[in-house]
């Protein structure tokens, strides 16, 4: 099957799964902040908690597959970049999200201290 | 013939091809009066230069599809007295090249009927009986809610994506492609889902809506698209 439909499935699927993982990141955030949002602050309260680990690892993969994708089309429609640019620029800004959101994860399950 | 003043419309008319600009005309405001009656009227008895497209005048060719006042309408079937009143403006079609006056180029319009896998294909001749096909079968009914299409081309023109993306096949042939792979005598089926599934296929559709709003038989080019992406589901997961 063609490749832009593979994409397309990816996107909307992507999406269902964070769906509900998008609610209760918020409602964590909105219900358990106490000092501000600073790394250390989040880490003191999270680090080497399984539960906590598997959601944001599937978070975060999650949205490094949704985001680039639909940056991807808007790249298209609305900037008039070329399809293959516009790949190649949502390639990069998956591996940021994945590097990035990645060792966020890697924080949490206690891994990088 | 109504003159007094407040009788006459005031009709803006697109002059020129995608360079060009409005010029006004006053016609007699009627009782009984479509868009295309209008531009009938300029035509014949203002300025014979007028180009615009049309040909049966009630609704079944889909041949005199303009902008009026900013929206895609069949002309011959838009009264004059549905319109929000004030001047009338009337432009072709948007989203294809103007050629001169009302007249757009549809070439590229066509062009992607083809390119969406829309040609029927049959394993019967004519020498054969005629397929029988059950109008209650499911597939049926899902083919026969997309297949009334007069061709008029004011679904493209009111589709941002059309408008975005030269790629994009379009809600028109998108529609057509999802009545061929429902038609169960089509035999190439898997050719025109390819077709409808590629780069300017369906994923493409933002489902915004426009064709089904803007579509003048009650057509529903969106829920045709919806059901191509479903299939498209289906198939990425080996069920086809």
């Amino acid at each position: 099957m063609m490749m832009e439909v593979r994409l397309y499935i990816l996107q909307r699927l992507s999406a269902v799964v964070m769906a509900p993982l998008v609610i209760v990141h918020l409602m964590t955030i909105l219900y358990a902040v106490r000092g501000g949002l600073s790394a250390e602050e989040i880490l003191a309260r999270t680090e080497g908690v399984t539960i906590w680990t598997v959601f944001y690892g599937i978070f975060v993969l999650a949205v490094s597959v949704h985001a680039p994708l639909g940056m991807r089309k808007i790249l298209v429609e609305w900037a008039g970049v070329s399809r293959a640019w516009a790949g190649r620029l949502a390639l990069l800004f998956f591996a940021g999200l994945i590097f990035a959101g990645g060792r966020a994860v890697l924080a949490v399950a206690g891994v990088l201290t | 013939m109504a003159q007094n003043n407040e009788d006459m419309l005031t009709v803006r008319v697109w002059r020129g091809a995608d360079e060009g600009e409005f010029q006004s005309f006053r016609v007699p405001s009627r009782e009984n009066q479509t868009v295309l009656d209008v531009v009938t009227e300029i035509q014949r008895r203002q300025d014979p230069g007028l180009s615009y497209r049309f040909a049966c005048r009630v609704g079944v060719c889909g041949s005199c599809a303009m902008t009026v006042n900013g929206r895609a309408r069949w002309t011959c079937r838009t009264h004059i007295r549905s319109l929000s009143g004030g001047p009338i403006t009337i432009e072709p079609l948007a989203n294809m090249p103007r050629i001169r006056d009302l007249a757009c180029d549809m070439t590229g319009f066509f062009d992607k009927w083809g390119k969406a896998g829309n040609d029927f294909t049959s394993a019967r001749s004519r020498q054969d009986t005629p397929a029988q096909v059950d109008p209650l079968s499911p597939q049926r009914k899902q083919a026969d809610a997309a297949i009334e299409c007069i061709n008029c081309g004011v679904c493209h023109a009111s589709c941002d994506v059309v408008k975005w993306n030269d790629e994009y096949l379009g809600p028109a042939a998108l529609n057509r492609a999802w009545s061929l792979v429902n038609d169960e005598r089509h035999t190439e089926k898997k050719t025109t889902l390819e077709a409808a599934l590629g780069p300017g296929g369906c994923s493409n559709c933002h489902s915004q809506g426009n064709c089904m709003a803007a579509c003048p038989v009650g057509l529903s080019p969106t829920r045709s698209i919806a059901g191509l992406k479903k299939m498209s589901l289906l198939a990425m997961i080996g069920i086809e």
